[in-house]
């Protein structure tokens, strides 16, 4: 065996075999989304769920985003046809629950899905605390550059998308989210932004 | 379809489009011939250039979903939702151009399915041709080497 022509090979394929287990390590699936950072796309969507008490909002009311200014908005794209949206909705209505004395607003927005479904949907999983929209057309999701559901959208209280999560999402990292832009909305003295918090953590 | 075949495919169907609507009206028995039968074929003609304008842009875009298929050859949902978007935005009056820029602002440059050729992008481009350039020079090295060989061994 030539050893110095086995250990010139080796080094020569050293470098491509690190490249491919550095890829190995990558979600390929995962893809960064150009929003973070930039002006929220605007919408005006109708309710077709109602949600429960204090975050009711009536069926048939037009929910625009300019008028949410000031507070943090939790946007969730789901459908009843999504299995994933299953595991998230208990998270999802708990939190927006917890947060519904401070300048926070959760809105489902239904993609691709029709509202009666929706409607059933809710039924099955026991209800559901914030309001839902209608995106016919699905003209909202491609503002937003959906790829699938769920995803879910913070919006800071200037209006800016802060986060995106693709996935079911936790209960911890909306609370982590939306506290952390809580505290920037009250140092920074936003319309609207509470500047003491009303309640302890979670 | 790269945006040149595109735009002269486009520009074929225009022309093809306004001889047949110029032809069918001659074609027809006298009587019929009013203003109404050309007036539809020039709206025909114009909703094929749009809809090959549309089809040329959806071809340059990834569908969301499958990822691997444009927009014009997926048939998911959100594809077709997007192409009728698209559709919309090229009727009022934008560019081809300024359509992908629109979608490239919501998903980011993995939509376009061919990388713009700047950047660290160029390393698509750039790579295979030094990469083939080499190992051509490389076989005619080594075929020399190999073919003088014998000679000098002689």
């Amino acid at each position: 065996m030539n050893w110095r022509r086995a250990l010139v090979a080796a080094a020569a394929s050293a470098p491509l075999i690190a490249l491919f287990a550095w890829g190995l390590t990558k979600d390929p699936r995962e893809i960064p989304s150009p929003l973070p950072g930039k002006d929220a796309p605007a919408f005006a969507l109708a309710v077709f769920a109602p949600g429960e008490p204090p975050l009711a909002r009536a069926i048939g009311d037009t929910v625009r985003l300019a008028e949410l200014r000031g507070q943090v908005v939790v946007l969730n794209f789901w459908a009843s046809w999504c299995l994933a949206c299953q595991d998230e909705h208990a998270a999802l209505s708990e939190t927006a629950r917890h947060y519904a004395d401070r300048p926070v607003r959760f809105l489902g927005v239904l993609y691709n899905d029709e509202p009666p479904a929706g409607t059933r949907w809710i039924a099955e999983m026991g209800g559901q605390n914030y309001p839902s929209v209608h995106d016919p057309g699905a003209r909202t999701a491609i503002d937003y550059g959906l790829y699938g559901v769920p995803e879910t959208f913070v919006l800071d209280a200037a209006g800016r998308v802060a986060y995106k999560h693709t996935g079911p999402v936790s209960a911890r990292v909306l609370v982590r989210v939306v506290d952390s832009l809580l505290t920037v909305a009250a140092r920074s003295g936003a319309p609207g932004a509470v500047p003491a918090p009303l309640k302890g953590g979670p | 379809m790269s945006p040149a075949v595109a735009r002269s495919f486009a520009t074929l169907v225009f022309v093809g489009a306004v001889l047949a609507s110029a032809a069918r009206p001659a074609g027809q028995p006298a009587g019929s011939a009013s203003a109404q039968p050309a007036d539809s074929a020039l709206q025909q003609a114009a909703d094929s250039v749009l809809e090959a304008r549309t089809s040329a842009v959806a071809a340059q875009l990834r569908c969301a979903v499958c990822q691997g298929l444009s927009i014009q050859d997926s048939p998911s949902e959100l594809a077709q939702q997007m192409r009728t978007l698209m559709k919309e935005q090229l009727r009022a009056g934008k560019s081809e151009n300024e359509v992908k820029a629109y979608f490239v602002s919501k998903y980011g440059e993995f939509i376009l399915l061919e990388p713009r050729a700047r950047g660290f992008n160029l390393v698509v481009y750039v790579l295979p041709v030094l990469l083939v350039v080499g190992g051509l020079g490389g076989i005619v090295l080594l075929v020399r080497r190999w073919t003088r060989a014998p000679e000098a061994s002689r």
